[in-house]
């Protein structure tokens, strides 16, 4: 009988040591209580009342690594029974889907001295882990997240971790995934047709020795498989190429150690915090002017190299053995996605490989290497997967109280997303939907994400473009609002920025690619526009100019066509001007090509600013036949751009639309005077980024806002996105960017759920 | 035959139902079209049952309607696309066509010689496929009402007792086959138009396939037969699939191409699966018949271009795919309209 207190946690705090954690606390403050997890969080009652501040005090400060404490509501209570003493943890009551999986988290310190401690009985043991570190969302089949609902269940856990597993003072207390040499998971190197060759110790000996040799190796990790090869071997990495077919797209690199990285790359005090955080990403970070040397055909022609440091142990044993760097990329066949089935794997990567470092416990869900990077100090998700997957990301206040919302997202980097209980559930990087396989996938793994979550969606939401494989999956619910491409984007780097309902409008450029409009405009396909508008509403103030996409989808591949498209446009007289790249231009079956364009057909206008990076980067001789993957000519001009130190170029005065043709003029005659094309690609972005800034001046004037959010693949671009924030910050204007939510395609779904919140508040949420 | 006139043209009197319109039917229609059937000029035809039931157990009855702009060009015209369109849709229930309806849709001004020529190449066309043109119609409207010439024709054929098919009949295993190049018409009206700048000739491959389709079963057993018209391979492909509730999985580099098609396919970035065709079929044989009716058809001049470009499986059911060279696959979804870019 007595006074007690209740606490009701909710956040990321089941799963990750946070009953253990209270529990020490509780015990060593010499509390009474109890703990114990139910279907909203974890549940604390504890007595006396007046330790609670010491009881708190302790909390706050000794969290664990993987809890995320959104919320502490505390209650006073009266007890007719005394709250149990020593403090106890209560064992929860079955029933209720678990409120919360968290992400992969990489190896934690401790686990990590204890797999180098010769005398520690998991010296070694590549699936070393604790409630503070390991796999996590990517063993997970179902809830609530339990030994038996994951991959773990194929291996009973033996006496000793067990006891771990049983003891609310260990560090292993009820981590799920705990396991031993004696009862888990092992590892085993094969051949490329799948043969045993050795098993643990040795097989991690062999396939150092294969790596040290220059073979191709398919590493199984947690949430899908690596292809991996010494870095530098030229000859290793070139091969990987052929084999893999991939032409040019840069690979990542992992290195054991920071200061190995420093060898090749330049890393600020940000970038290393993002390099060694929980989640561990690839991070793009600028290569060193003189670094060590590594293979060229690493990354052939960027100034930038996407690193990582190992995050799991059996990643972690195999870099301490290789000593050295290794590219590290994702295990798909061409044209295929990432594999992360055994049988899969080894027919697809098979011919690719030497051999496999492969393992037996399944990986459940596919989680590829997250990409990140910082820019002007700021931490940026280009990919979001692996280690930031499935943490939720909370709607906005106004619309917290949103629930029961699925958001197909876009069909090129898709993810989807959820809502429930105002947080926005969104799902891994999946890819590009026009691959069967992955269609298939994405249905699988929305139907997963509902399960986990335990969502049953009302009402759904997905992209405008009828010709999107998401839509017409989406349009045979009867209860699916669609929205127009670009508003997303919008309403996606409106939640990334904590923007209120209630904070108003805000102008956006929208640049990217092409997606569907909203029927406002003669040009069906948007791709560089200017937005005025909120979650609820957006209009079209403007927009860059409208042009032909000669060939469809195949202008996207090949930029020589945007280059056409665009000279007939804004330099008609191009064929009289005497440059080698225009001749190149003329043997092209231009009758034909202007025939198309002039009748419309298989050439839509859009208002593209990825395609103007494309035509432009033709020009300049960049990539002028064709790209073999998204963004590469606009990389490859970015990184031109990049030879030339920044200057700085006084603002416009504001004007309401954008044009191109004075741009287009000082660029072939630039060319014409023999001005480097580093000079005139650094020229473009200024150009480009004072066009735009001229613009949102004249609105933001017209219509009283003074925000401007940057939204869309093209605002991936660093220096572009350097340019705009120099030159809004300078005319009175406040630049937002994305963060944590991709300003790719890979942030629709976001944008999607918030319209979707914002469309259906005063219709379900508040009575 | 009466000589025209260099300039003479269609009025509203030769739709009339008076003497000019007579004229018409009987000096242009009934004398090419020439059998007795029509040269009774009864309203309508009176076709021998017995004969008929000789030659099976199941009528096919099809009808379609022709539009298209020019009217002529290489490999046809309006005419040959309404009689080898009729007789093809009977066809592909393997049966026997016979009998045709046609009905012309004429905007005055139509220049007489044209129209000639048009019923000319019908007539040519039906005593290629081996149809009598029986019965049929002539309406003349005011300009602007419709564009030219517009024909329906509708076609009757016997099925022979032992043939059943049809796209229920399809199972995972079975073969797909395409009787020739894909995405001819398509592309040869595109050209007509002035809208593609080719050199070289490229024809429609317009044509009647009651032969071909003699000729395969004869060969062998064929579950499901469909022409690719409007829509392409990649329709048919999607209503087999979804009827059958299979999977289909189409091979890119198997599927032939004439040169030109494909370099307008690779310049304008279309697809040839689903460009037009109006003389090609998709044929689903069991695997351990296909190398028969392939061989049969590559026999026929026909299908000497026959191919064997994809399989039936069981998996994703409804669901088209293409493979592609390199092992990648993508969607074939059933064509909605104008195919906009998808890529951002
Ligand atoms: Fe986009
Ligand atoms: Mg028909
Ligand atoms: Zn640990
Ligand atoms: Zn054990």
């Amino acid at each position: 009988m007595g006074a007690a207190v209740s606490l009701r946690v909710r956040g990321q705090v089941q799963g990750v040591g946070f009953r253990p954690f209270v529990w020490q606390v509780a015990y060593q403050l010499g509390l009474s209580g109890e703990v114990l997890n139910d279907a909203e969080g974890v549940l604390i009652r504890l007595a006396p009342v007046d330790r609670l501040d010491a009881f708190m005090a302790q909390f706050w400060a000794r969290l664990p690594p993987l809890a995320r404490v959104d919320e502490v509501e505390s209650t006073s209570e009266r007890c007719d029974q005394p709250l149990p003493f020593p403090f106890t943890i209560t064992q929860s009551q079955a029933g209720r889907a678990n409120t919360s999986v968290a992400p992969d988290a990489r190896i934690c310190d401790a686990c990590a001295s204890e797999l180098r401690a010769p005398a520690d009985r998991r010296f070694g043991y590549p699936f070393i882990n604790c409630t503070h570190c390991g796999p996590r969302f990517t063993i997970i089949e179902s809830v609530p997240y339990d030994r038996p609902a994951t991959s773990m269940k194929a291996f009973p856990l033996c006496p000793q971790c067990q006891q771990e597993y049983d003891d609310p003072a260990d560090r292993r207390f009820h981590a799920q995934p705990n396991a031993c040499l004696n009862c888990g998971p092992r590892i085993r190197w094969c051949g490329s047709d799948g043969h045993d060759l050795a098993i643990d110790d040795m097989a991690l000996d062999d396939a150092v020795l294969a790596l040290k040799r220059g073979e191709i190796l398919a590493i199984k990790g947690l949430g899908g498989f690596h292809l991996a090869v010494d870095a530098t071997n030229a000859t290793a990495v070139q091969r990987l190429r052929q084999r893999k077919r991939r032409l040019s797209k840069p690979f990542a690199l992992m290195v054991p150690t920071l200061a190995c990285a420093r060898r090749y790359v330049q890393i600020s005090a940000e970038e290393t915090e993002l390099l060694q955080g929980l989640a561990a990403p690839i991070v793009l970070l600028d290569r060193q002017h003189q670094g060590r040397a590594l293979a060229p055909e690493v990354a052939p022609g960027q100034p930038c190299l996407g690193v990582m440091l190992p995050s799991n142990p059996l990643q972690l044993l195999l870099m301490a053995a290789f000593a050295g760097p290794l590219v590290m990329t994702s295990g798909n066949a061409s044209g295929r996605p990432p594999c992360i089935d055994d049988a899969v794997a080894l027919a697809e990567l098979g011919p690719i490989v030497d051999g496999f470092l492969t393992h037996d416990r399944a990986i459940v869900n596919r989680a590829d290497d997250s990409i990140a990077r910082v820019v002007d100090g700021e931490v940026q998700l280009l990919r979001r997967a692996r280690g930031y997957v499935p943490e939720p990301i909370p709607l906005p206040l106004g619309l917290e109280r949103a629930d029961q919302i699925l958001a197909y997202g876009a069909d090129l980097k898709n993810t989807f997303a959820y809502v429930k209980q105002g947080k926005v559930l969104l799902s891994q990087h999946l890819g590009d939907l026009d691959d069967p396989d992955l269609f298939q996938a994405y249905q699988d793994n929305i139907a997963l994400f509902g399960r986990l979550f335990d969502v049953r969606p009302t009402h759904r939401i997905c992209d405008a473009h009828s010709g999107y494989h998401s839509h017409r999956l989406a349009r045979q619910e009867a209860t699916t609002l669609t929205v127009p491409h670009h508003h997303a984007h919008l309403a996606s780097g409106l939640v990334d920025n904590g923007w209120r309902p209630e904070d108003g409008d805000v102008l956006a450029w929208v640049l990217d690619g092409t997606g569907m409009g909203d029927g406002s405009t003669e040009h069906a396909l948007w791709g560089g526009e200017l937005l005025l508008g909120d979650y609820q509403r957006c209009q079209r103030l403007t927009g860059l100019p409208a042009v032909a996409l000669p060939g469809g989808d195949l202008a996207a591949r090949q930029p020589w066509r945007n280059l056409l498209a665009h000279l007939e446009r804004f330099a008609p007289h191009w064929q009289t001007l005497t440059l080698p790249v225009l001749r190149q231009l003329e043997s092209k079956p231009l009758l034909m090509l202007r025939q198309a364009i002039a009748r419309g057909m298989q050439s839509p206008p859009a208002s593209s600013s990825g395609r103007l990076f494309d035509a432009i980067a033709a020009l300049l001789g960049l990539n002028f036949e064709q790209i073999h993957f998204e963004g590469e000519a606009a990389m490859a001009l970015e990184a031109l751009a990049g030879q030339i130190s920044p200057r700085h170029l006084p603002a416009q005065s504001a004007k309401p639309e954008p044009e191109l043709t004075a741009l287009w003029h000082t660029l072939l005659d630039g060319l014409a005077a023999g001005r480097e094309p580093a000079d005139l690609a650094y020229l473009f972005h200024a150009q480009l980024a004072s066009e735009l800034v001229a613009v949102a001046r004249y609105h933001a004037e017209q219509h009283d806002c003074r925000t401007v959010l940057l939204s869309g693949g093209v605002m991936q671009n660093r220096l572009l996105q350097t340019l705009l924030r120099l030159q809004l910050n300078e005319v009175g204007l406040t630049p937002l960017f994305h963060r944590r939510i991709p300003a790719n395609d890979g942030g629709i779904a976001v944008g999607q759920a918030a319209i979707a919140a914002a469309r259906l508040r005063h219709v379900c949420y508040q009575s | 035959m009466t000589v025209l006139a260099k300039d003479a043209i269609i009025t509203l009197a030769h739709g009339s139902g008076g003497q000019a319109m007579q004229q018409l039917i009987e000096t242009h229609f009934v004398a090419a079209f020439d059998n007795s059937e029509l040269a009774l000029m009864e309203d309508q035809a009176q076709l021998p049952l017995a004969e008929l039931t000789l030659a099976g157990d199941r009528l096919s009855f099809a009808t379609d309607s022709f539009v298209v702009d020019p009217l002529e060009f290489p490999g046809g015209d309006i005419g040959k696309l309404a009689v080898c369109g009729t007789v093809n849709d009977v066809a592909m229930a393997g049966a026997i066509p016979k009998y045709l309806s046609c009905s012309f849709i004429i905007e005055e001004g139509l220049a007489l010689a044209t129209l000639e020529r048009i019923v000319q190449s019908m007539a040519v066309t039906a005593r290629q496929a081996g149809v009598r043109i029986v019965t049929g119609d002539t309406k003349v409207v005011h300009k602007g009402a419709c564009d030219k010439l517009f024909i329906n024709t509708s076609g009757i054929g016997i099925v022979p007792v032992d043939r059943q098919l049809g796209a229920r009949f399809i199972q995972s295993g079975d073969k797909v086959i395409v009787s020739g190049t894909v995405g001819d018409h398509g592309a040869a009206i595109l050209q007509a138009r002035g809208e593609l700048a080719l050199s070289g000739t490229l024809e429609s491959d317009c044509q009647p396939l009651n032969g071909l389709v003699e000729a395969m079963l004869a060969a062998g057993s064929v579950r499901a037969l469909r022409d690719a018209t409007r829509g392409g391979v990649a329709a048919v492909a999607n209503e087999m699939a979804s009827s059958a509730g299979v999977g289909i999985t189409l091979a890119e580099s198997a599927i032939p191409l004439h040169p030109q098609v494909r370099g307008v396919s690779e310049i304008l970035g279309l697809d040839p699966l689903l460009m037009a065709n109006e003389g090609k079929l998709i044929a689903v044989v069991p695997a351990q018949h296909s190398e028969a009716v392939l061989a049969a058809m590559r026999a026929h001049p026909s299908g000497a271009e026959a191919a064997i470009i994809g399989e039936v499986t069981n998996g994703s059911a409804g669901q088209v795919k293409v493979s592609g060279p390199f092992g990648g696959e993508r969607l074939l979804p059933m064509p909605v309209g104008e195919q906009l870019p998808r890529i951002c």
